[in-house]
């Protein structure tokens, strides 16, 4: 009985807990890049650089409240944060959309021309972060670091693995919840929400009934920007803040949308857990597992590791692959809202 | 569909325009009469961190130089270039147009073991450009076909391996798992460490390679953590993989002590970090010689700090100066044989700051041996022979323990 639960424990500390965290990360900002996908019609590559601006204003505010001496321990200042750094990122996806989107939009321009506009704003913010924070790591979690430690796990259950929670990975997995249930009240309840879901169904028709595009287009950006601060400053604040790691995070994030089926909200929630899970299932060595739940003399010599660490991102393609070539729509049929 | 297919394009290209977007350049064109010197490392990339000291020790001998008046070949300039540290291929276009269109004598640099061997066989020696690196250590290197083009005053990987190998016997280590940044410099060392250490008696129950960049290292270490061992070698950059290894190793409680090679030296990394790295180990070329001593004071006075590879950097433009100087000419291929005479016995010890004196003796046709500040001494096809300080992380500082 102990073995089973050191199996399962083991795997819940290497696998499940962070699976979770990592997926909802991915998650949210998947989200974000269905919902410009769905309305604007364009796949938004600022959108890691949109995250990674959100964190960097996160990252700037909770230097000034710690220096201010403002806390909320044990809970991470960065929460505190959080709502002037989602506001700011709000105004740069507005004025993004106001300077460089809305002229292609007003042209018709094709997709592709809107995705290589929008790489262009990448590198412009990416710029414009280094310009401001610079190109290095920032830490800004403080507060307490675990909810649960892997000492004190062991000490109370007298198991000999640990299971740690850190407090970041909590706060991810309840912040993500929490929104994406706000997001899917209001897009589904309150009248801008199904506003914003006709227009993305059929253009045209939502504005012979009258809706309002420039308004739709607006609040998108404004859901937008609060996801994109959001995911960035998860991630940051449970990894740590820094610029080059949010150009790398896109591959998943788009990885994610796309498996889920782009456009679809409840899709890209389901992808962000699905690429998570898989990269570390696949990537997982599971011999100690297997010594947990078998015999001493039938324990393979090697880590039984399906994949070595390395082949890591591979894993997202290859799953993109399969949902492109078996259900090109993705898991959830997207398109719409 | 066809939209999906889209995407995926645009994410395929996006990854190679990620690498032009750090391939970006910095410094500008000079005019002067006197030799230039290209200096070129990673500016953006995964040891940013580390090269603006670098850079601004070399430009610190270069200053040091004209300031004394003792250069007979007229005003030194400098240019920068960006290496990336990881793009050969803009490495590569870096270094041509240092040599073609700022047209440099020589070059400090590159700083990372890949670029450094690209920018070498595509540049450096079809143009017949000598290179001082100061902190490239792959085992590759002291036996690339160079022309005699290419030295270093940072020593092989090599020899670093031996002395991991020795600390680790010496602390009682008998078990350890290693995980290495994936590219030349860490697959080098970690077949270093692993074979010497093996040597020793030890086992390396796992070795693993890492990617940088990513912000995520959990599964890399739930990997390690499933071998086990007494500590944790850790081949990597402290901006980048090897920190986020070592974050992800203390949170999941995988392994509670690291050994920390050179690349992992640097006061961003207890800093980061916090208690948990107290007690670990590690390694950085770096000398109790009194010239390290006197370049921190300078570094200081200049504005900027010792880091590493900024002592090394401070010497590779030395020697290029005082080779030039010794040879009377700002030709590469003239100069670069006298690279091992003004760095070695016999002659008067140079310390830093001591360059105009240096450039005194040598045009008076005497002797120079080249201390400065890591303990210079060349050796095989010009490399330091390679004194490292043995580091130990004591209340959040990397506190120097010894010398080997």
């Amino acid at each position: 009985m102990t073995d089973i639960l050191n199996a399962f424990v083991l795997l819940a500390n290497f696998v499940l807990i962070p699976g979770l965290a990592y997926g909802s990360q991915l998650a949210l900002g998947a989200l974000g890049v269905t919902m410009v996908y769905s309305v604007l019609r364009f796949s938004n590559f600022a959108h890691g650089e949109l995250m990674s601006f959100g964190a960097m204003f996160c990252v700037l505010i909770t230097w000034g409240l710690q220096s201010a001496g403002i806390s909320i321990a044990p809970l991470p200042t960065a929460l505190l944060a959080l709502p002037a750094a989602i506001l700011l990122t709000i105004a740069l996806a507005l004025i993004t959309d106001k300077l460089v989107f809305s002229y292609y939009r007003h042209q018709r321009s094709e997709t592709v021309t809107y995705l290589i506009v929008s790489v262009g704003v990448m590198f412009f913010i990416g710029g414009l972060i280094r310009f401001i924070i610079g190109p290095d790591d920032r830490v800004f979690a403080d507060g307490e670091r675990f909810l649960l430690k892997a000492r004190t796990f062991k000490d109370a259950t007298g198991l000999s693995e640990g299971l740690a929670i850190k407090t970041s990975q909590g706060v991810t997995i309840m912040l993500a919840f929490m929104v994406v249930a706000a997001l899917f009240w209001f897009l589904n309840r309150t009248k801008t929400g199904k506003s914003m879901r006709a227009y993305s169904d059929n253009e045209d028709l939502a504005l012979l009934s009258g809706i309002n595009p420039e308004r739709v287009v607006m609040i998108t950006w404004m859901i937008t920007g609060a996801l994109a601060a959001l995911a960035g400053t998860l991630y940051g604040l449970d990894k740590s803040y820094k610029p080059f790691t949010y150009l790398s995070l896109l591959l998943p994030i788009f990885a994610s949308a796309i498996v889920g089926g782009v456009g679809s909200p409840v899709g890209a929630i389901a992808g962000g857990y699905v690429i998570a899970f898989s990269e570390l299932l696949v990537t997982f060595a599971y011999k100690k597992v297997i010594s947990y739940l078998t015999f001493e003399q039938v324990v393979p010599e090697g880590l039984v590791q399906l994949l070595s660490t390395d082949y890591k991102i591979a894993v997202s393609f290859v799953i993109l692959l399969i949902v492109l070539l078996i259900k090109p729509t993705g898991l959830f049929s997207g398109k719409t809202i | 569909m066809n939209k999906n297919v889209l995407i995926l394009v645009g994410v395929a290209a996006l990854a190679g325009l990620a690498y032009i977007f750090v391939a970006g350049e910095k410094g500008g064109m000079q005019t002067a009469e006197g030799p230039k010197i290209g200096i070129i490392l990673g500016y953006t990339g995964p040891i940013e961190s580390l090269t603006p000291d670098m850079a601004m020790g070399a430009e610190l001998a270069i200053a040091e130089a004209n300031n004394s008046g003792n250069f007979a070949l007229g005003e030194v300039t400098s240019v920068r270039a960006d290496s990336t540290c990881i793009d050969s291929a803009a490495a590569t276009a870096a270094a041509e147009r240092l040599v073609t269109s700022d047209k440099v004598n020589a070059i400090m640099g590159a700083d990372c073991s890949g670029v450094t061997t690209a920018i070498l066989e595509n540049v450096a020696v079809p143009n017949g450009v000598m290179m001082v690196s100061p902190s490239a250590t792959s085992p590759a290197l002291s036996t690339v076909a160079d022309n005699d083009l290419f030295f270093r005053t940072a020593p092989s990987d090599a020899r670093q391996g031996e002395v991991v190998a020795e600390i680790l016997k010496d602390k009682g280590y008998k078990t350890a798992a290693m995980t290495y940044t994936n590219n030349d410099y860490g697959k080098g060392l970690a077949d270093s460490i692993k074979s010497n250490f093996e040597a020793n008696g030890g086992t390396i129950t796992i070795s693993t390679a890492h990617e940088d960049g990513k912000g995520d290292y959990g599964a890399e270490v739930a990997a390690l953590a499933q071998a086990g061992g007494e500590i944790l070698i850790v081949a990597g950059y402290l901006d980048q993989g090897g920190k986020g290894i070592i974050q992800a190793s203390l949170d999941a409680d995988a392994f509670n002590m690291f050994y920390l090679p050179d690349g992992m030296i640097g006061d961003a990394l207890p800093a980061a970090i916090g208690a948990g790295l107290n007690g670990s180990i590690g390694d950085v070329p770096g000398t109790d010689s009194p010239g390290a001593a006197k370049f921190a004071e300078m570094a200081t006075a200049g504005g900027f700090t010792a880091g590493p590879f900024a002592p090394e950097s401070y010497d590779g433009a030395a020697l290029i100066l005082l080779a030039m100087q010794a040879a009377n000419s700002t030709d590469s291929e003239v100069f670069k044989s006298k690279v091992m005479d003004v760095a070695n016995a016999p002659g008067e010890k140079i310390f830093p700051g001591d360059l105009g004196k240096a450039l005194k003796l040598i045009s008076e046709g005497k002797d120079v041996d080249y201390v400065g500040a890591s303990a210079v001494e060349l050796v095989g096809a010009g490399e330091s022979a390679g004194n490292y300080a043995e580091i130990e992380i004591k209340g959040g500082k990397n506190v120097t323990v010894g010398y080997r």
